[in-house]
């Protein structure tokens, strides 16, 4: 019960993923991503590993949405490959493919919750479509996603347009939620939130996190989010990533990498976190 | 990591899932297996299997070989809604205590409550609410049309707020590329009338007057129908589907916070487009027409186009074309306002989106043709 606090934690580390002794969940392998005359990713590596919070940042259109979907099997890539247990995703089948895509549970950037149905109907429709069960298992279904990700039963009636932002985005969580995913990916998920339902929805990820073990890869923008929740930072400069742990990266010596942890805004973030 | 494959890949068929043993009064319930996702069937109906009636329960979770949040979750309501008649063996799953953290969380965002439904007073209050519906559509209705008027007519005192490019591009959209259909279309009906009224007219050796029915129907009534029905089709559809989509981005929103008139720049355009391309998609539905009861009356019916011509002019009164063009500003009018009205009303949802297009198509199509009975007894009045 330690996440029913108001305040942005310091106290909750997510758990330290055992990086270097387990093999990685999903590993990137030189791939390169094109469009037209554009490079958007030149022969990049990443690796996730299981049970870490994974945050990628970067700027504005350096290709993390792109990176993200290349990961989840919905782009292709130019060239490299994305192997999942060591096998490339390229090369499944339908089926191979379809069960580890169950597995996943993702947010889009903008929501993507289907508008001509309400918050429960969103969240039933991947249990409907895989499994049969009677209305009655489906709501309660429904409902569990709706509680653990903070949002009243009674918003399960909503459609989308009649939720606030903040609603908005646990209620994409608790879509992505619905098949009891091992892996979580989170495109910009407190984007667009007041400070509050940000480090509310913060709270959120690690409490899921600790609570289910879940591997969690998250793109943020915000700071903030980056210093409550992730193990492991990927930043994604002049077109390659580096990785490493949040202390590593920031003293990281690349201008644009400083700037980003120690200008400005992030100079405010620190001092927020060290105030408390 | 063989885990994170296999688990979706083998479906235990038929499972048990749950094992129950009656002592006198009591139930000991042991479950085993496999509590996932994946057996969702199989865990509602052992759960739904379990005796009722009986005064007290045991259950024994050891032997649950795996659980995961959604079978726990379906276990811990069957277990809070047997109360205290159960008692648990054994260490309850895992995931209870998450649960439990779950069940007393408080929400972080709230919504308003459903109202309460009461038969009478719902009936009512959903009778007063439909009127007032009712009379706030008829509102916002004619509000729609006092606002086109308004801006229509400041557009055409002004250059500016005529937007001559969006014009252009929708007198391409709706009229010149519609040609090839409109021409076809009205092609192929004029071949099918003068084929029938030949037919007919052969009957009394007065074969001739299939060019006075050809030219007459052609100008007066179908090609100016036809077209109007095809764009109805064409444009109307578009210009729902378009202004709903902004509708659904917050781009009209957009527009109007920057202080943009969006009735200036969405529905003046497509009104003044549509005003200049449908009458002249009619002349030329006009021609295709005439040509296509042209073409058959010289194949089938041995009436020369030398013949033709002249016939066609002694049937040809000085307003039959006049009778036919003069309604195409009026049918213009119809589709481009219930199109862009009904694309302004979109609110909510893609399915909205979807409903809103077909009315608007539907209802310019049955007023093009209501305007066209108008017109038909009014030029019979008027002797036109
Ligand atoms: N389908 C696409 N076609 C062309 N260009 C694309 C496409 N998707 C992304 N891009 C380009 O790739 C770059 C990275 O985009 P994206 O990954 O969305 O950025 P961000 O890091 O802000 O999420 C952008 O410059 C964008 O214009
Ligand atoms: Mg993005």
């Amino acid at each position: 019960m330690q996440r029913v606090g108001n305040e942005r934690q310091t106290t909750i580390r997510p758990r330290s993923g055992g990086t270097d002794s387990a093999a990685p969940i999903i590993s990137v392998r030189g791939v390169t991503n094109r469009f037209g005359p554009q490079l958007v990713h030149d022969a990049v590596d990443l690796d996730v590993y299981p049970g870490e919070v994974l945050g990628i940042v970067g700027g504005s259109g350096s290709g993390k949405s792109v990176l993200l979907r290349t990961m989840l099997g919905l782009h292709r890539p130019n060239a490299g490959d994305v192997r999942i247990e060591g096998m490339d995703i390229t090369r499944m089948s339908t089926e191979e493919l379809l069960a580890i895509k169950r597995r996943y549970g993702v947010t889009f950037q903008h929501g993507a919750l289907f508008s001509s149905l309400t918050v429960a109907e969103n969240i039933q429709l991947p249990m409907r479509e895989f499994f049969s069960a009677s209305e009655r298992t489906y709501d309660a279904l429904a409902e569990l996603r709706l509680r653990m990700v903070g949002l009243p039963v009674e918003a399960g009636r909503k459609l989308p347009s009649q939720l606030s932002g903040g609603m908005v985005k646990r209620a994409a969580l608790a879509r992505a939620l619905a098949l009891d995913p091992s892996i979580l990916f989170l495109d910009e998920p407190t984007a667009g939130l007041d400070p509050i339902s940000a480090a509310s929805f913060d709270e959120l990820i690690v409490y899921l996190h600790r609570s289910l073990k879940l591997t969690i890869v998250m793109i943020t923008h915000d700071l903030d989010t980056l210093l409550a929740t992730c193990n492991r930072v990927a930043v994604l400069v002049d077109r390659k990533i580096v990785v490493d742990t949040l202390e590593g990266i920031m003293n990281n010596p690349h201008p644009w990498i400083r700037e980003y942890f120690h200008g400005p805004r992030a100079r405010a973030a620190h001092l927020a976190r060290g105030a408390r | 990591m063989a885990l994170l494959l296999s688990r979706g890949f083998h479906r235990c068929p038929s499972y048990v899932l749950l094992e129950s043993e009656r002592r006198e009064n009591t139930l000991i319930v042991r479950l085993k297996g496999e509590w996932r996702i994946d057996n969702l069937a199989q865990i509602e109906s052992a759960l739904a299997g379990v005796p009722a009636g009986v005064e007290r329960y045991i259950v024994d979770f050891t032997g649950i070989e795996t659980i995961d949040l959604s079978g726990a979750w379906l276990l811990h309501r069957w277990v809070r809604s047997m109360g205290d008649r159960l008692e648990i063996a054994g260490a309850p799953p895992a995931h209870f205590d998450f649960i439990d953290d779950v069940l007393q969380l408080e929400p972080k965002e709230r919504v308003p409550p459903p109202e309460a439904r009461l038969s009478l007073r719902e009936a009512l209050a959903w009778l007063g609410r439909n009127t007032l519906e009712w009379f706030r559509q008829t509102r916002d209705a004619i509000g729609f049309f006092g606002r086109v008027t308004v801006n229509g007519l400041r557009a055409f005192r002004s250059l500016k707020h005529l937007r001559v490019p969006s014009i252009a591009r929708h007198v391409y959209e709706t009229g010149i590329q519609a040609i090839p259909i409109v021409s076809l279309i009205a092609f192929l009906i004029s071949v099918i009338v003068a084929y029938l009224g030949a037919q007919q007219l052969r009957q009394f050796g007065a074969e001739i007057f299939t060019v006075d029915l050809v030219t007459v129907a052609v100008l007066r009534e179908m090609s100016p129908l036809l077209t109007a029905i095809i764009v109805a089709g064409r444009s109307g559809s578009a210009f729902a589907a378009e202004i709903g989509v902004m509708r659904l981005n917050d781009e009209i929103d957009a527009l109007q916070s920057m202080g943009v008139n969006h009735f200036e720049v969405l529905v003046t355009p497509r009104l003044a487009g549509l005003l200049i391309a449908l009458p002249l998609l009619t002349v030329i539905a006009d021609a295709m027409g005439l040509a296509g009861g042209a073409l058959l009356s010289s194949v089938l019916l041995d009436i020369s186009l030398d013949q033709f011509l002249p016939r066609m002019k002694d049937a040809l009164a000085p307003t039959t074309f006049w009778a036919g063009i003069v309604k195409t500003p009026v049918f213009a009018l119809i589709i481009a306002l219930v199109g862009t009205y009904r694309g302004l009303q979109v609110r909510e949802s893609s399915r909205e989106l979807g409903r809103l297009t077909t009315v608007a198509v539907v209802q310019s199509i049955f007023l093009v043709i209501f305007a066209d009975a108008v017109f038909a007894v009014v030029f019979v009045e008027l002797d036109f």
